[in-house]
């Protein structure tokens, strides 16, 4: 029977319509073509007979596609206006989409599944997006923020080193390129009038440093400079995060008195919740008052101020550090020994100081989640271009017709952008709680987390992206589909494929790509997957299981001299160890791995050392069952005992790094140290024994060279520091967690004025130590094992296809006596030439693009070998299973039945 | 038969083939040619642009119909504004006829 299209499309070659219409013209006329060629037959015409008067039927000379056109114009009855163009095109589009829906809704199965992948990825890249968005792309919230900078002192070794109060005074006082400098310490309190006592974090602010910033409270007001006068009432500011979870938002809170560390202060504003405190727990702030701090006025004092800083209008940053040290220089030449080290101030973009930490993280995980959608765009490209195979027929028809391939292109891309619109709606919603997911598992000191959410940055990246992914995954294939020939078409559907070869190319070198990303995800997710384990695998000098960690804050009128805090701690220590599952207890005045640090220089005796070369060490004051409670190693002399009271002499134990350094071939016990903690001068110690080395900062730093003091032999100028910060460590035959209740109930037995409000097990500190980089590695794993799946089965779509397309070639070849090992052979190894590209393609971008995160790296290079190499063989395991599975279907193809279907 | 005539009468023809049941393209002009005896006759080229035209005013309605083995049609039917049309067509129609007779029949002498 002949096929009337092509007549039809000649004699409506210049019929422009609608594709759906012109689609139904065509089939409607071939019908009636047929009917009367089989009427013919019937009635005993030969076939040349029956399908000439058939065609007669049809006009010549473009009759018919004038008169469609007409009847069409007059059936629309739409008048010829200026603007008519647009309308024909929104019609165009209007029309598009309408056909784009219906075609969608006829495959369900289709569209869901596209959908939902869409979903995945297009959420994904949107919950990662609103945490770029609200931490490294949204301006910090304050006043002219790019004048805001972060200033620290600079010393010979690398580093950030913070003030001493008369250094902060000189430099707020004699700088010129500065606009104004605030100075900020830490600083916690008990709150004890209101309910159950709690140990707030918060810090002492010089009062400029809210009219500086541009803050302003959202009930009451901030500090004023005023603030900072000596004999001022007591005053004090929440955060919005204290005001809500204490004080239940109560606005009649501003004007109330509160009672912090047995003082009373009165609130005098609430600051906005999108404010942060350059210290990340802080929950409210109290006026530095410089005057009122005679003890640390004193330039030998601790450095304890960090520094906030506006630069003047027209003033670089770059003019503003070299006046500031110039002044430093100036103040070292005035105090050569309590400046010494002091070489110059640096100055840094605040931005860079909050955010910094994490923009190279949040940017791989961008990137990854990226790649991640774009897999899922090339694997849709791929279902789409299977598709397009099936409706070539119907894009040839529409060809034929008249349509152009712009207006088929534009089509198919409307089906697309439909599909990748539903996408987007799907996932904006998947990312509402991906966002709290996201955060839930976020490390906590994620800066600027409240700020965190949808907004209309986040709408536009997802719609951009949504329409991105459409294009992405719809253009190419359209453009594919619209390459159409009739005669071609003809040509091959009678050779019964399914598309030929030009498709099966481009689908090839998808999945090609879809690989290479695959494997520098792969690669990247292994990365970090080592460098976890080699952090795991690092000692950290102590053993943290079974420890229940007890953070305590002596009110400093109760507590104001040594003798007072031993006193408290020879009254709780008994009473905690009596507890039943404990073994041991000891304090410490700053634990391991909580992010609290002290350092202090010393000398050796017997050894000269320049004033301004003074060696420094972090030091920490430790009772004597500190060392059992950690189970830290004694490597020589004794570890420190009851003995070592205020009366007895002073003595100290080193950290085995320091014995190395200053020791190398001797024994340091006996020697003596002169450690400069106090304002009166240098003080001689004993060293009495050698411990081993604790990983005080984080798992990733070297330790420390360290110098331990007994609790009691603590000097005076130094009790205040260890009243504020005693940790107390419980280590435990149970679970620690299940003596919480007793041990607060010991505590408030010995000073109901004294919280505990921090308890933690020891391994939740060391857990905690490396959440960033769990984060990251849990987030680059999710979108790797994504990644992997979607090119695995990217892979089996296509070698599937690619069977189904071939049974009569397999059919003919079994036929001819190919062997079952011939036939696999030739499927596994299309699929695995693919594969093979696709890895050495990856392998070339992931030995570039990791080095980009060699920063969060850790114990291994960012083009470790083993790595590259396991990965691209998990890569190869899969990418074969992809395979084998359609191999073993060519293998059961029946070479009869193959050949049967032709 | 008068290429003219049969213009001014394929509307009608149409809506009352259809007045019964739904048929389409090809049966409609199978019946007009079969009910005239052979002398009407309408090709591809003038049937469907004249059933598209109808439809365009909403007095038919096309419906493609798929039954289980055969290729689907599209079958037209009457719609309610055609069936007024038709009567109103059919009306005048007839009185146009009888006025035509009127006019034509042999005068008597």
């Amino acid at each position: 029977m002949p096929d009337w299209n092509e007549d039809i499309r000649r004699r409506l070659a210049t019929l422009t319509l609608e594709p759906t219409r012109e689609m139904e013209i065509v089939e409607e006329l071939a019908q009636h073509l047929d009917d009367r060629y089989h009427e013919l037959r019937a009635g005993g015409a030969t076939q040349a007979d029956a399908s000439r008067a058939a065609l007669a039927e049809l006009s010549e000379g473009g009759w018919l596609a004038r008169e469609l056109r007409r009847v069409e114009r007059q059936v629309a009855a739409e008048p010829v206006v200026p603007g008519a163009g647009r309308r024909h095109w929104i019609g165009d589009l209007w029309r598009d989409l309408r056909y784009g829906l219906r075609t969608l809704l006829r495959q369900p199965v289709f569209t869901g599944v596209a959908a939902l992948a869409l979903a995945l990825g297009i959420g994904g890249n949107t919950a990662i997006f609103s945490l770029v968005n609200a931490i490294l792309l949204r301006q910090l919230p304050f006043r002219n923020p790019e004048q805001l900078v972060w200033v620290s002192v600079r010393r010979p070794e690398p580093g950030q080193f913070p003030f001493t109060l008369p250094d902060f005074i000189d430099y707020r006082d004699q700088n010129r390129g500065l606009d104004g400098i605030a100075a900020f310490a830490n600083w916690s309190a008990n709150l004890t009038d209101r309910g159950d006592p709690e140990r707030l974090q918060g810090l002492r602010i010089s009062a400029n440093a809210f009219l500086m910033l541009g803050v302003e409270a959202v009930v009451g007001r901030a500090l004023l400079p005023a603030d900072d006068t000596p004999g001022q009432e007591r005053v004090v500011v929440l955060s919005d995060g204290l005001w809500k979870r204490r004080f239940g938002a109560d606005p009649q809170m501003v004007g109330k008195p509160l009672t912090l560390n047995g003082a009373s202060y009165t609130v005098v504003g609430v600051l906005p919740p999108q404010f942060f405190f350059p210290i990340k727990e802080a929950e409210l702030a109290i006026p530095l008052a410089p005057d009122a701090d005679p003890w640390r006025d004193v330039r030998t004092s601790v450095h304890f101020l960090r520094g906030l800083a506006r630069l003047k209008p027209g003033v670089t940053r770059e003019q503003a550090e070299a006046d500031l040290t110039a002044v430093a220089q100036r103040l070292r030449r005035q105090y050569p020994v309590a400046n010494a080290r002091k070489v110059g101030v640096t100055l840094g973009p605040l931005y860079e100081e909050v955010v910094g930490g994490f923009r190279l993280a949040l940017w791989v995980l961008l990137g990854a989640v990226g790649v991640v959608l774009l897999i899922t765009c090339v694997n849709l490209a791929n279902l789409a271009l299977a598709r397009a195979v099936a409706r070539h027929r119907e894009m040839a028809i529409r060809t034929a017709l008249g349509a152009t391939r712009w207006r088929l292109v534009q089509q198919l891309a409307t089906e697309s952008l439909l599909l990748a619109g539903l996408g987007g709606a799907a996932g904006l919603l998947l990312a509402s709680y991906g966002i709290d997911l996201l955060l839930a598992l976020s490390p906590a000191n994620l800066p600027r987390a409240a700020e965190v959410g949808v907004d209309f940055r986040v709408l536009g990246f997802t719609l951009a992206l949504s329409l991105l992914a459409g294009l992405i995954f719809g253009l190419a294939p359209a453009w594919q589909a619209t390459r159409v020939s009739l005669n071609d078409e003809l040509k091959e559907s009678g050779r019964g494929g399914a598309g030929g070869a030009r498709q099966s190319r481009a689908r090839g070198l998808l999945v090609v790509s879809e690989i290479a990303l695959s494997l520098v995800l792969l690669v990247g997710a292994g990365l970090l997957v080592k460098s976890f384990l080699r952090l795991q695998g690092v000692h950290p000098g102590f053993d943290a299981e079974n420890v229940l960690v007890v953070r305590l804050s002596l009110p400093k009128g109760r507590y104001p001299d040594r003798a007072a805090a031993a006193a408290f701690h020879d009254r709780l220590r008994p009473r905690l160890e009596s507890l039943p599952g404990v073994e041991t207890v000891g304090v410490v005045s700053a634990l391991p791995l909580s992010g609290t640090m002290a350092s202090i220089p010393f000398t050796i005796e017997g050894r000269a050392t320049a004033q301004d070369e003074a060696p420094r060490a972090d030091y920490r004051m430790v009772s004597a069952g500190y060392f059992r409670a950690l189970r830290i190693p004694l490597l020589a002399g004794r570890a420190f005992n009851e003995r070592d009271t205020s009366q007895a002499p002073s003595v100290a134990l080193i950290s085995q790094k320091l014995a190395h350094r200053y020791w190398p071939d001797g024994n340091p016990v006996g020697a003596h140290l002169r450690i400069d903690d106090n304002d009166q001068g240098p003080r001689p110690v004993e060293i009495v024994g050698v411990v081993g080395d604790v990983q005080h900062l984080s798992l990733d730093v070297e330790p420390a060279p360290h110098i331990y003091l007994p609790l009691h032999q603590a000097h005076e100028d130094a009790v205040v520091w260890l009243t504020g910060n005693q940790y107390w460590l419980l280590r435990t035959a149970v679970d620690p967690l299940t003596l919480s209740a007793a041990a607060r109930r010991e505590i408030q037995a010995v000073d109901r004025d004294v919280p505990a409000s921090s308890i933690r097990t020891m391994e939740q500190y060391l857990a905690a130590s490396v959440a960033p980089r769990r984060f990251n590695l849990w987030l680059l794993t999710v979108f790797a094992g994504a990644a992997l799946v979607l090119a695995g089965t990217g892979l089996f779509g296509v070698i599937s296809c690619g069977v189904a397309q071939r049974t009569r070639e397999i059919g003919i070849r079994v036929a001819l006596g190919a062997q079952a090992g011939d036939v696999l052979r030739l499927v596994i190894g299309q699929g695995m030439s693919m594969t093979l590209g696709g890895i050495a393609l990856g392998l070339l971008a992931a030995f570039g693009l990791t080095r980009l995160m060699k920063s969060l790296l850790f114990g291994v290079s960012a083009t470790d070998p083993l790595t590259f190499l396991v990965t691209a063989g998990l890569l190869t395991f899969v990418a074969l299973l992809a395979c084998w599975i359609p191999a073993r279907r060519a293998l059961n193809v029946d070479p009869m039945v193959a050949l049967r279907e032709e | 038969m008068d290429r003219e005539l049969k213009k001014g009468s394929a509307e009608l023809m149409i809506l009352a083939l259809l007045e019964a049941r739904p048929r389409h393209g090809y049966e409609i002009g199978k019946l007009i040619e079969a009910r005239s005896g052979g002398a009407l006759r309408f090709h591809v080229a003038s049937l469907y642009p004249l059933l598209y035209r109808l439809a365009g005013r909403g007095w038919i309605e096309g419906r493609w119909v798929e039954r289980p083995g055969q290729r689907r049609r599209r079958y037209y039917k009457l719609t309610s504004r055609g069936r007024k049309v038709l009567a109103a067509q059919r009306s005048t129609w007839e009185s146009f006829v009888a006025a035509i007779h009127r006019v034509t029949r042999p005068e008597r002498a």
